[in-house]
């Protein structure tokens, strides 16, 4: 695959790819496929109807891995990409994506990732999402993923998404729909600055017996950045739900966390946490007396805290 | 080593002014262990935050080597050779204690080196090195912990808060030993402290009253008239 520097620092940044990974595989550039593997339990195909992919995952299948990362490396391109993961009953497998944007030009470039994950009964999903921007054109690097999870009976999800850098604007929509004793664990890590914008909003219905969600998202906004965040969750039945919002908030940035939490069964247990405020000084103090400077100390910190 | 020229450390309480510190002079003289004591709230703490310029003083100097560093920040102070292990040890997120020791020492320090750090404070490092220093720690582990991140430093004027809190009965004993050892080492050490065991390996012990130094000497001197007093 021929890849420009800029797509491979995106490949890289997104997928941790420095060349063709095992397993399955397809690479977006520019709205294009332009590569494309299955194996023999991974068959990755493109839709008809619409930009996307079908990943069929047969059951069984374990400790494989789907990589999917896309990158955008030309200005003005805006994308609406609807990939859906069928995972196969009792399946374990690791999906990569992620997505890059390069924008030196003047006008927007965005993102749309719809993402839809079945579940099938006994089976476990790693997946891992991570969001990046850079090129210093006038032109925005938009970023809007939508996930939406239908977990049948006793599978589990790890979801691991995060935006770092670079990305001027984003709206994040997580659903999740989790049937009998299935697991949800969801660590989110949101970083803005500059005029940066990002919303994001998690609707986890736990419908099933014994179903659990553990949300954690924790952000950092620094400069004149905003971020809103809504996290709810729904109790339909005995089951344990637990959300986390904690955000460093930094020079004039805003954020505004919504936590919500909706039982509808005298077993649903659910749990909401959120803070809000400036780096904590007693760890600054402690970073300072042990020789950094305090600049040097607050990214410690903020790594630390978005690890 | 170190000098304090008339001390004030004053806080706003409502109107008026409430005096912590009041006319404080002291010397500490290189490779000496000065322990600091008195009673809660006599202002041990607010001191030796003053000399790592963590509180700003009202009033008064502070002279180290030779130099005057009232006005210097933490950082320099740091740099300078001033190292200070916190009576409430601070918790992260997102960092373990490898990273703290690498943080303290300035530089990559091998997992050898930090792993013999960690033994000195009789932790396993093991189970250790990787650990977030979080509050999933125990209140002593943390301490330990504080305590090997100054060990890390290689300052040369160790100034430790209470490191006795929360440490077991069972490892006083290497508590002990290792401010020995740190004085062979030509450290000097100001350590603020309740514990006799400890008063009793100073070359000097100053006791703190109400912002004050009330009565400073000897061990044998000093103990002997608090003694005295209980009496
Ligand atoms: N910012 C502040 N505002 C009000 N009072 C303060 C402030 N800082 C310190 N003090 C007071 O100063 C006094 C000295 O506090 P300090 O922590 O130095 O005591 P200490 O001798 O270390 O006590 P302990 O043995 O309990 O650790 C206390 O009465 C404390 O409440
Ligand atoms: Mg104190």
């Amino acid at each position: 695959m021929n890849w420009t520097n800029e797509e491979k620092q995106i490949f890289c940044e997104v997928a941790d790819v420095f060349e063709i990974p095992e397993g399955a595989y397809n690479f977006r550039v520019n709205g294009k496929s332009v590569g494309r593997k299955s194996t023999e339990n991974i068959n990755i195909e493109p839709k008809t109807d619409v930009s996307g992919l079908d990943i069929h995952i047969k059951p069984g299948t374990k400790n494989e891995t789907v990589h999917i990362p896309v990158a955008i490396s030309v200005t003005g391109l805006s994308e609406a990409v609807y990939n859906d993961f069928h995972v196969g009953k009792g399946a374990d497998v690791t999906i990569i994506a992620g997505c890059g944007i390069y924008n030196c030009g003047p006008t927007d470039s965005t993102h749309n990732g719809i993402h839809r994950f079945f579940i099938e009964k006994g089976a476990k999903v790693r997946y891992i999402e991570r969001h990046y921007g850079f090129g210093g054109g006038r032109g925005g690097k938009i970023l809007n993923p939508v996930t939406e999870l239908y977990m049948e009976d006793d599978t589990e999800a790890l979801l691991e998404m995060e935006q770092i850098k670079g990305v001027d604007s984003t709206i994040r929509e997580t659903k999740a729909k989790l049937g009998d004793r299935a697991k949800l664990v969801v660590k989110e890590r949101l970083m803005t600055h500059g005029r940066q914008k990002a919303e994001s909003s998690y609707n986890v219905i736990l419908d099933g017996v014994d179903s659990t969600a553990d949300v954690v998202s924790r952000a950092i906004a620094q400069d004149v950045s905003r971020q809103n965040l809504k996290l709810t969750i729904v109790g339909n039945n005995k089951c344990r739900g637990h959300s986390e919002c904690n955000a460093i908030l930094m020079d004039d940035a805003k954020v505004i966390a919504t936590p919500s939490l909706e039982a509808a069964n005298i077993n649903a247990e659910l749990i909401h946490e959120a803070a809000i405020g400036k780096i904590a000084g007693d760890q600054l103090t402690k970073l300072m007396t042990l020789g950094l400077t305090k600049k040097e100390a607050e990214s410690k910190i903020i790594n630390g805290f978005l690890k | 080593m170190l000098k304090l020229i008339d001390i004030d450390f004053e806080v706003k309480k409502g109107r008026s002014r409430l005096k912590i510190l009041d006319h404080l002079s002291l010397e500490i003289l290189p490779n000496t262990l000065t322990v600091i004591t008195g009673p809660n709230g006599s202002g041990k703490s607010t001191l030796a935050e003053i000399v790592m310029g963590i509180k700003t003083p009202t009033n008064g100097r502070i002279i180290l080597n030779n130099i005057d560093i009232t006005d210097k920040s933490i950082t320099e102070r740091a740099k300078l050779g001033i190292a200070f292990s916190f009576q409430q040890p601070v918790k992260f997120n997102g960092i373990n204690v490898y990273d703290l020791l690498n943080i303290a020492n300035g530089e990559l320090i091998s997992k050898e080196e930090a792993s013999k750090l960690l033994k000195s404070v009789g932790l396993d490092s093991e189970k250790y090195l990787l650990r977030e220093v979080n509050g999933k720690l125990s209140g002593g582990e943390l301490k330990r912990i504080e305590i090997a991140s100054i060990l890390a430093r290689n300052a040369e004027l160790l100034i430790f808060d209470e490191p006795e809190a929360g440490i077991d009965l069972w490892s006083f004993e290497d508590l002990t030993r290792l401010f020995r050892k740190l004085k062979a080492m030509k450290k000097t050490l100001l350590i603020i402290s309740h514990q006799e065991r400890i008063l009793k390996l100073a070359d000097k012990i100053i006791v703190l009253e109400e912002g004050s130094i009330k009565d400073q000497g000897k061990p044998a001197d000093v103990l002997a008239k608090i003694k005295e007093e209980k009496r």
